[in-house]
């Protein structure tokens, strides 16, 4: 049979067409816009001026170093997580269901009505942490006013958000593992820390596989929690390279805005592509 | 036996309190302090409140002239024709892409696949829409949310048909279909349960989207739910009844969509992680 006449390569013009003026050309673009200088009057070419402003200025190397410090601890936290959550809600428990449901619920919800929420949850005098470590005697930190620790708050805000996903993908991974290895693991007398070890952690490894590439990938472009928290304040301190690309684009700096965009491009095609090639070459073996 | 039911007596006592405690209190304390008076509400307290302020709605629903209508109107918009325009062209596309591996399919193929990962480029997008003369308009920020939702909905649809038999396509095609209603009237009515996925998750990530709205799709008249949500946030640092009663409006129809399509979001969620 005729593939090409059954499925005519026209079916895809519609959605190329569209992919590519508004998502591909843009893209494309950004190169050359990255080389621009470009103010009220017009665009003049300024070469590789505008990334070597970007990198002699420590208010946007933070974003590099914040971007790649927040997608790989998103990522390890919503792993450990959100496997620990599934062995856990895979067990013979009476609540697992509604349990995955209100751990998966806040991935639905509004981020930014998430970033207002823990704002206030965080605050130092007011908010409900910091008043429930008061009842231990615990003097809580101010969470996103100490430099040290606000990038790490809103990681952990993040995790809150998306460890849900990670849950129900893992649970997808473990449910369709075959009965029959524990039965004969139980047999042998292995225990039940063996088994999770030995039979559910090695055959879990394409959902592992998943979670880290959709963490990383989500982490690596994350603005909307960061901005509704903090404002990639106190000082930089979470400034990520998606809140330094809009800061620069506010503030009328529209070449630097846009090498911002290109160097993050850059490196999430650095980071997230090489690592899941090398996940899914280890995954086949 | 009894001490094994003991055990998960046990944990089910703990897994619904720590559950409690960091899934459902957040979701409390919004609901408590959209129901306080001002000065209450300051205290950020999760007690019941004194007096029942339901105006605190009535007053969020007409703040400036009622934006938060106009706001749900926009994203409404928005998420319609975005879904309308996914479905069509992200079924014709997964279907041809899933049928067909010769080197043009599989390089297109391959680059949907690269806006997975990447975000969009944002100061030439809006140079183009200016170029275009579609700056600001609906018809630009329904492209660009299109555009950017192809990849995860074509991946759904070429996995959803990978479990549909070439046999009916070909016996259709010797009857004399044409390939266009062989699609629509055959393959498309089979594809329903991966568009109902599409359709929620997508009306998820669209109406709940912040930044391309904030980059594309600037101007009052032009505002989405999620702007209006962050501009109260300047604007009711010191009322936070009438913020939470904000983030509540916004949040109770999600809620809802989440009750009624529970299974079919994690379904989903799951299919288009593992096959990315």
């Amino acid at each position: 049979m005729d593939n090409k006449r059954i499925y005519p390569i026209w079916f895809l013009a519609p959605a190329m067409v569209i992919f590519t003026v508004f998502f591909l050309i843009p893209i494309a673009m950004s190169l050359i816009f990255s080389m621009m200088n470009w103010t009220f009057t017009g665009m003049s070419w300024a070469g590789f001026n505008n990334y070597i402003t970007f990198f002699n200025d420590y208010s946007m190397t933070i974003g590099i170093k914040n971007t790649i410090i927040y997608a790989f601890a998103t990522m390890a936290a919503k792993c450990v997580l959100g496997f620990l959550l599934a062995v856990f809600l895979t067990s013979n428990i009476k609540s697992k269901h509604f349990l995955r449901s209100i751990a998966f619920f806040p991935n639905i919800v509004s981020t930014i009505a998430v970033g207002i929420t823990f704002t206030a949850l965080m605050h130092p005098s007011k908010g409900l942490i910091n008043k429930a470590l008061a009842v231990f005697g615990i003097t809580g930190p101010d969470w996103l006013g100490n430099i040290n620790i606000a990038l790490g708050s809103v990681i952990a805000t993040d995790v809150w958000k998306g460890v849900g996903v990670a849950t129900v993908i893992y649970i997808a991974g473990i449910t369709s593992i075959d009965k029959s290895y524990y039965e004969a693991a139980s047999i042998d007398g292995a225990t039940s820390f063996q088994q999770l070890i030995k039979i559910t952690v090695p055959l879990c490894r394409p959902s592992v596989n998943s979670v880290i590439i959709l963490a990383l990938t989500s982490g690596m472009r994350c603005f909307d929690l960061i901005w509704s928290m903090t404002g990639g304040g106190p000082g930089f301190a979470t400034d990520v390279m998606a809140s330094v690309v809009y800061k620069k684009y506010a503030a009328g700096y529209y070449g630097l805005s846009t090498a911002g965009n290109v160097i993050m491009f850059i490196l999430i095609a650095v980071i997230a592509f090489p690592l899941q090639k090398f996940l899914q070459s280890r995954e086949a073996e | 036996m009894n001490t094994y039911k003991k055990k998960h007596l046990f944990a089910d006592i703990i897994g619904i309190i720590v559950g409690f405690i960091i899934f459902v209190i957040p979701f409390l304390f919004m609901l408590v302090n959209s129901l306080k008076e001002r000065v209450e509400a300051n205290l950020l307290d999760i007690t019941i409140p004194k007096t029942f302020a339901w105006s605190n709605f009535a007053e969020a629903f007409t703040a400036k002239h009622y934006q938060i209508l106009t706001a749900f109107k926009n994203s409404l918009l928005l998420t319609f024709f975005s879904l309308l325009f996914l479905i069509v062209v992200g079924s014709m596309a997964g279907y041809v892409i899933q049928r067909r591996k010769d080197k043009p399919v599989t390089i297109i193929s391959m680059i949907i696949t690269t806006g997975l990962m990447i975000p969009a480029a944002v100061m030439p997008t809006i140079w183009l829409l200016q170029a275009l003369h579609i700056y600001k308009t609906m018809f630009s920020m329904i492209m660009i949310e299109t555009a950017l939702q192809i990849p995860f909905t074509v991946l759904l649809y070429r996995g959803f048909m990978s479990s549909i038999p070439r046999e009916l396509e070909e016996a259709a095609y010797i009857d004399g279909c044409s390939t266009l209603q062989l699609f629509r009237q055959i393959i498309f009515p089979l594809l329903k349960p991966v568009t109902a996925t599409i359709i929620i998750l997508n009306a998820c990530t669209i109406f709940n989207d912040f930044t391309n709205p904030l980059y594309f799709l600037p101007g009052a008249e032009n505002i989405t739910v999620q702007q209006t949500l962050y501009n109260f946030m300047g604007q009711y640092s010191s009322s936070f009844n009438l913020l939470f009663a904000d983030v509540i409006i916004i949040t109770i129809p999600m809620l809802i969509v989440f009750i009624v399509f529970n299974k079919q979001l994690v379904a989903g969620m799951v299919a288009g992680a593992v096959k990315g």
